[in-house]
């Protein structure tokens, strides 16, 4: 009986045994970028927003400060979008008829809300409190980046529980003065020594503590 | 089944026990096969299998249908969402922070006072009202289960003229001209029937619309009613007087079939006070003593020190004996004939309020005869008890009348032609008015037929107008609390279906536009409070949930001479006529459903799954009958028979409830509605059909009949049972006396170093609870607390059957003694939070983790479903989503959900967080200020609730909190200790305080 199989089919099986490996190992690899890459997180992506708003304008240019419009950020887990009353504040006089503000002014004259997309989303399972971080001393920047320098809202971090738990490990590197929460610009040469030492003075809680589940998810 | 041998052998069995023996369950005394089988299981026999048979091509399609989805499903992007801000903030709300509102709850019209948590304006969470005198902080079931009531997707949502969409104006367009029509003859043809009305405003509206039309007559009938409270009052005193109880002064208390502690207008402060009064703490070795004389077992019945079962028929023989052992003025005649143990009962107990005169309550129950809440009121008197622990005053409620009488005038002014337009505010008397009266006939002769319901009822489907009603929490009203204390109740969101008040109601009666519940309610208050200032009386009586100083005085009330002689005279009467014993029929006893009371709340599916406290049964009612006459007739739990009262007849499953008295039965009432939600149309059976005028409580003769058939019965008594020795310990005080280690020598703690596994350190914050066994009634309060707060979902009847239900918290009822005599006990149980947790160690994924705090956490987005955790579980304590319990799709739902807790899905374990949600809270709000949390300052949802503060959380680090001085006390246990998972939650072993002289005999 003569032979099903070519000789040369030995050599291949090894082969492909071999590659195989290579090929679950990559597609592993293609699974995890894919996972973390911005196509999933969103991060860095611009969303379509009703009003083009510019944070880089009113916060740099203007020099308002971020409580101004999320007045619950010092309050409340959530830190609050402004109400459509609060942007009439200036814009009833400045730029009262740009095309651009129809919406917001639509708004307040017809008492509709307007509908914003949310740019930093965090899973429904995690319940992340804006009121304490910002007690603690984790500034503004920390998480959602230079806002002051950004024309349009982007999602600065990739908001995934890894990313989270760098700074719950390690809550040192991070923390800053509560006087410079809300200041974009502030920088420190020295965290080494800074962050220790407010980690003391502020309370923050143990590593341990910071990472059991019930922290976040509940 | 041969419920006969069983029993039998369950006798036997108990009577070669040694000591103590406590079961569960008839089938788990007789040690039924089927029983074993279900305590070997994790959940019931095919609670986790497959419907029908499953071949292999099934199974391999589902197994890559399975995979894929596993695989794909987590590769979602996250959908985008939106987030929407207000177009202009309302003062004081602060986005993601929950505001409290003080209100109120009315059942059969009587206020207990309500905080109520509310979300950006969606009401979520009902607390009691910790400054209200009947609340203290407390909630019964009913209160909890407002919130689901209001966004009940069922609710009426349209004003319908048979059937057809109309406008409000329309309809008081309708209204004005039937009035205009009526008042030639001074609205001789007006009836309005209401429930028990407390509410001033509502009082001094129907005056108004009688001095409009002078001959318009207001009826009140509520089907759970008092009307032997009001007449035997009246029949002591010679007219109306409120009674209440103060239990804190209360060394003895005798009921009367009284379920006084569960089920009467101020029994959350009873309960309280009466719990008060029976902690043993810190070698404080005293009790008050509670003697139950009980018609069908009852919550209040379980905490009794002695408990006698005896036919309804016996109350008004025994409260004269007391009469006679006490020497009550005036009463003389030939001693009653008693059994020995109801005469030793008597003597005993009678001798022991002499013994403590000034210092006991005699309560009798809404449901005994007038006669014999005269003659308690003399005891009373007599024992100088009134003044002390039994307080009188002027009525609570705005008129009090005989309500039997009164709608039984109505229909015979309907039948006569007489009533050219009623209005029927609330209740539903299609369904539970007196079945001999003829309500319904009577009514198709009404021309106008106007009706206010929260729900398209029975009663909407014979009237003209149906008006959408205005839920308790949608309305400005007020009501009047078991003290008389008024309470301005407030709104926690606008009338989601356009509803009305019934204040509004009556308005387009009175007032021409009609006025709103707000300007209604405010105008009666600034012309009755003479405020100097009404804007800061009416925000401080708001804010307060109190109008200050409305607590009616106690005043004196002494018994008209020779009024108990009336009240023997009427009992001897009555006794007259009593049917022979042994004509093979049983005395049958209407009480209202523990869980959906008068059937108003069978829509509410969480009170529909509550398990009712001593059978346990759920979404469903049942003749309940004592194990000896089940005997007798041959019954078994789950037949179905027919109960014949005079000719009328239903078709019933029956129950066999131990520690019901002989020769009776018990039927609920609620059930079987025919026209209500989805949820509570078509279960039970109508009880309502056998009540008639003449026997509103107990009918001395039913016949009770075997039909041959079979029901099943959703009941949770045998679910999550554990097997285990000592897990309710009981003892006597006396015993604790001795020994106050008792309960702790009963089982066997492993001692700290004997595990392989390194122990967690808790440095910071230690949560733990300790749970007194002595205070819990078996409430349920807790239950429902804890399914409000964590978004529990309602898994429906056959899902409860296969032991499917998601229940975080369950209360064990366990029996002692035979089944006959059966004494009840009650024990919650929830997560121990282990601290050698056996669920951790096998979860594959990490789904279930030890906190730094000493917590079991549960994550639900890593868990896969394997329920290892569940099997591991020694307590039973995890609830696994076998399906998508939770409702995700109807808009409405979503309102009420905790937006604290995620709402679960299916395939994921979950289970008690001790309220993680709050622990997290009152810590970032602690941090935030820069102190520790107080002792205190969290409340688990459960512990919140209860009327008994039977459930202290706190941490157990924290030497001096409240929950380490508790764990402290000798009578402090674990729950199966000799595993060595060192529970946190840890339980003080129940005491009694018997009298020695009946405990001897």
């Amino acid at each position: 009986m003569s032979q099903i199989f070519h000789r040369s089919t030995n050599t291949l099986s090894r082969v492909s045994i071999y590659a195989a490996v290579f090929v679950l190992a990559g597609l592993s690899w293609v699974l995890m970028a894919l996972d973390r890459s911005p196509y999933t997180t969103r991060q860095g992506i611009v969303l379509k927003q009703p009003v083009p708003f510019s944070h880089e304008h009113h916060v740099a240019g203007l020099g308002l400060d971020c409580r101004y419009c999320h007045t619950s950020v010092e309050t409340s887990r959530f830190a609050g979008i402004p109400p459509t009353a609060t942007c009439m504040n200036c814009h009833k006089l400045i730029w009262a008829d740009s095309d651009m503000l129809e919406p917001v002014r639509a708004s307040l004259r017809d008492d509709r809300p307007i509908v914003w997309t949310r740019v930093n989303d965090l899973p429904d399972f995690a319940y992340f409190d804006h009121s304490i971080h910002v007690a603690k001393g984790v500034g503004c920047v920390s998480c959602h980046g230079r806002v002051d320098e950004m024309p349009l809202m982007r999602q600065e971090a990739p908001l995934q529980m890894e990313w989270c738990l760098q700074c719950h490990r390690h809550p040192e590197t991070r923390v800053r003065p509560r006087a410079e929460v809300f200041n974009p610009k502030w920088e420190t040469p020295d965290q080494a020594s800074l962050g220790p030492r407010l980690v003391r003075e502020y309370g923050i809680r143990s590593a341990l503590d910071l990472t059991s589940c019930s922290t976040c998810h509940r | 089944m041969s419920h006969r041998n069983d029993l039998e052998s369950a006798r036997e069995r108990l009577s070669r026990s040694r000591g103590r023996e406590f079961w569960r369950s008839l089938e788990e005394l007789s040690g039924d096969p089927a029983f074993q089988d279900l305590l070997h299981r994790e959940f019931p026999r095919h609670a986790s299998e497959w419907e029908e048979g499953l071949d292999r091509r099934r199974f391999l399609q589902l197994a890559a249908a399975s995979l894929a989805l596993a695989g794909l499903s987590a590769c979602t992007r996250q959908p985008l969402e939106a987030i929407v801000p207000y177009v202009k903030l309302p003062e004081e709300i602060v986005p993601g922070r929950p505001r409290f509102f003080a209100t109120a709850a009315t059942l059969g019209g009587y206020a207990t006072g309500l905080l109520v948590e509310s979300h950006e304006g969606r009401p979520t969470k009902i607390e009691g009202n910790p400054d209200h005198p009947a609340s203290l902080g407390a909630t019964d079931v009913f209160a909890q289960a407002l919130v689901l009531g209001l966004y009940d997707p069922d609710r009426s949502q349209l004003l319908l003229e048979l059937g057809e969409i109309r406008t409000w104006n329309a309809f008081v367009q309708r209204l004005q001209a039937a009035l205009r029509a009526q008042q030639s003859q001074g609205g001789a043809g007006i009836r309005i029937l209401t429930g028990t009305v407390t509410s001033p405003t509502l009082g001094d509206q129907v005056r108004s619309l009688v001095t409009r039309f002078p001959k318009a007559r207001w009826h009140q009938y509520e089907a759970s009613g008092r009307d032997n409270v009001r007449l035997g009052a009246r029949l002591a005193f010679g007219e109306s007087i409120e009674t209440r109880y103060d239990f804190s002064r209360a060394d003895v208390v005798l009921s009367l079939d009284a379920d006084v502690l569960i089920a009467s207008p101020g029994s959350l402060r009873y309960a309280r006070d009466f719990a008060d009064r029976r902690r043993v703490r810190g070698g404080q070795a005293r009790m008050s003593r509670l003697y139950m004389i009980e018609t069908s077992p009852t919550a209040t019945g379980t905490l009794a020190d002695h408990r006698l079962a005896i036919r309804s028929v016996r109350v008004p023989r025994l409260a004269v004996a007391l009469v006679a052992e006490l020497g009550v003025g005036g009463t003389s005649g030939s001693p009653e004939r008693l059994a020995d143990d109801e005469a030793r009962f008597i003597s005993s107990a009678a001798a022991d309020l002499r013994g403590h005169a000034g210092r006991g309550i005699v309560v009798a129950g809404d449901q005994a005869p007038a006669a014999v809440h005269a003659l308690v009121h003399a005891i009373n008197d007599r024992l100088g008890n009134a003044g002390s622990t039994v307080l009188h005053s002027a009525p609570v409620e705005v008129e009090p009348v005989d309500q039997v009488a009164s709608i039984r005038e109505l229909v015979e002014d309907m039948r006569a032609g007489r009533v050219d337009l009623l209005a029927i505010i609330g209740g539903n008397p299609v369904f539970d008015a007196p079945a001999d009266l003829g309500f319904t006939e009577a009514l198709l002769k009404v021309p106008l037929r106007l009706r206010l319901g929260l729900e398209e009822d029975e009663t909407s489907e014979y009237c003209h107008w149906h008006i959408p009603e205005a839920h308790t929490l949608e309305t400005w009203t007020d009501a009047r609390a078991y003290d008389g204390t008024v309470t301005l109740m407030q709104p926690l969101i606008e009338p989601l279906y356009a509803g009305k008040s019934a204040h509004e109601l009556l308005s387009a009666f009175l007032d021409d536009p009609p006025r709103t519940g707000r300007e209604i309610l405010r105008d009666y208050w600034r012309t009755t409070a003479k405020a100097a200032d009404f804007e800061s009386f009416w925000r401080l009586s708001l804010h307060d949930g109190m109008v200050p100083g409305t607590a009616l005085p106690p005043k004196a009330a002494t018994p008209e001479p020779g009024a108990a002689a009336r009240a023997l005279a009427a009992i001897r009467q009555a006794g007259a006529t009593e049917r022979a014993d042994d004509d093979g029929l049983l005395e049958l006893n209407f009480r209202p459903d523990p869980t959906i009371h008068d059937g108003r709340f069978a829509n509410n599916g969480w009170l529909q799954e509550l398990p009712k406290p001593l059978s346990k049964m759920t979404w469903d009612n049942a003749a309940y009958i004592g194990p000896a006459a089940a005997g007798r007739l041959g019954i078994a739990s789950g037949d179905v028979v027919e109960i014949e009262v005079e000719g009328r007849k239903v078709i019933a499953p029956a129950w066999i409830l131990p520690g019901h008295p002989d020769g009776a039965a018990t039927v609920h009432f609620g059930y079987g509605r025919r026209k209500c939600g989805r949820v509570g149309a078509g279960i039970g059976f109508d009880a309502y059909a056998l009540r008639t005028t003449g026997a509103l409580w107990s009918h001395p003769g039913a016949a009770i009949r075997r039909t041959g058939g079979r029901q099943v019965l959703a009941c949770t008594q045998e679910h999550f049972s554990m097997e285990g020795r000592d897990l309710v310990r009981v003892g006597t005080l006396a015993a604790y006396k001795d020994d106050p280690e008792f309960a702790r020598k009963m089982g066997e703690a492993p001692p700290k170093d004997s595990t392989l596994y390194p122990g967690f350190k808790y440095e910071g914050h230690a949560w733990g609870v300790a749970i007194d066994l002595s205070a819990c009634t078996g409430c349920n309060a807790c239950v429902v607390a804890c399914v409000a707060e964590n978004n529990i979902p309602v898994v429906g009847k056959d899902q409860v059957r296969r032991g499917r239900e998601m229940h975080w918290l369950r209360i064990d009822r366990y029996y002692e003694g035979g089944p006959e005599a059966a004494d009840a006990h009650h024990q919650p149980v929830m997560c121990m939070q282990c601290e050698q947790a056996p669920c951790e160690v096998v979860c594959p994924v990490g789904a279930t983790s030890h906190s730094s705090e000493g917590l079991n956490d549960m994550v639900y987005n890593r868990c896969v479903g394997t329920r290892y955790c569940s099997n591991n579980c020694p307590y039973k304590v995890r609830r696994f989503n076998f399906l998508q319990y939770s409702d995700e799709t109807t808009p409405v739902l979503k309102l009420g959900r905790n937006p604290d807790v995620t709402v679960r899905s299916r395939g994921v374990m979950e289970k008690c967080t001790y309220c993680v949600q709050r622990i997290n809270g009152a810590r970032i709000t602690a941090e935030k200020e820069e102190r520790p949390i107080k002792d205190g300052e969290i409340q688990t949802a459960c512990q919140q609730a209860c009327p008994t503060q039977a459930i202290v959380f706190g941490d157990i680090n924290d030497k001096d909190s409240r929950v380490s001085r508790l764990k402290a006390e000798p009578l402090n246990y674990g729950l199966l200790e000799q595993l060595n998972t060192r529970p946190r939650t840890t339980y003080l072993a129940k005491l009694r305080n018997p009298n020695p002289d009946l405990e001897r005999g």
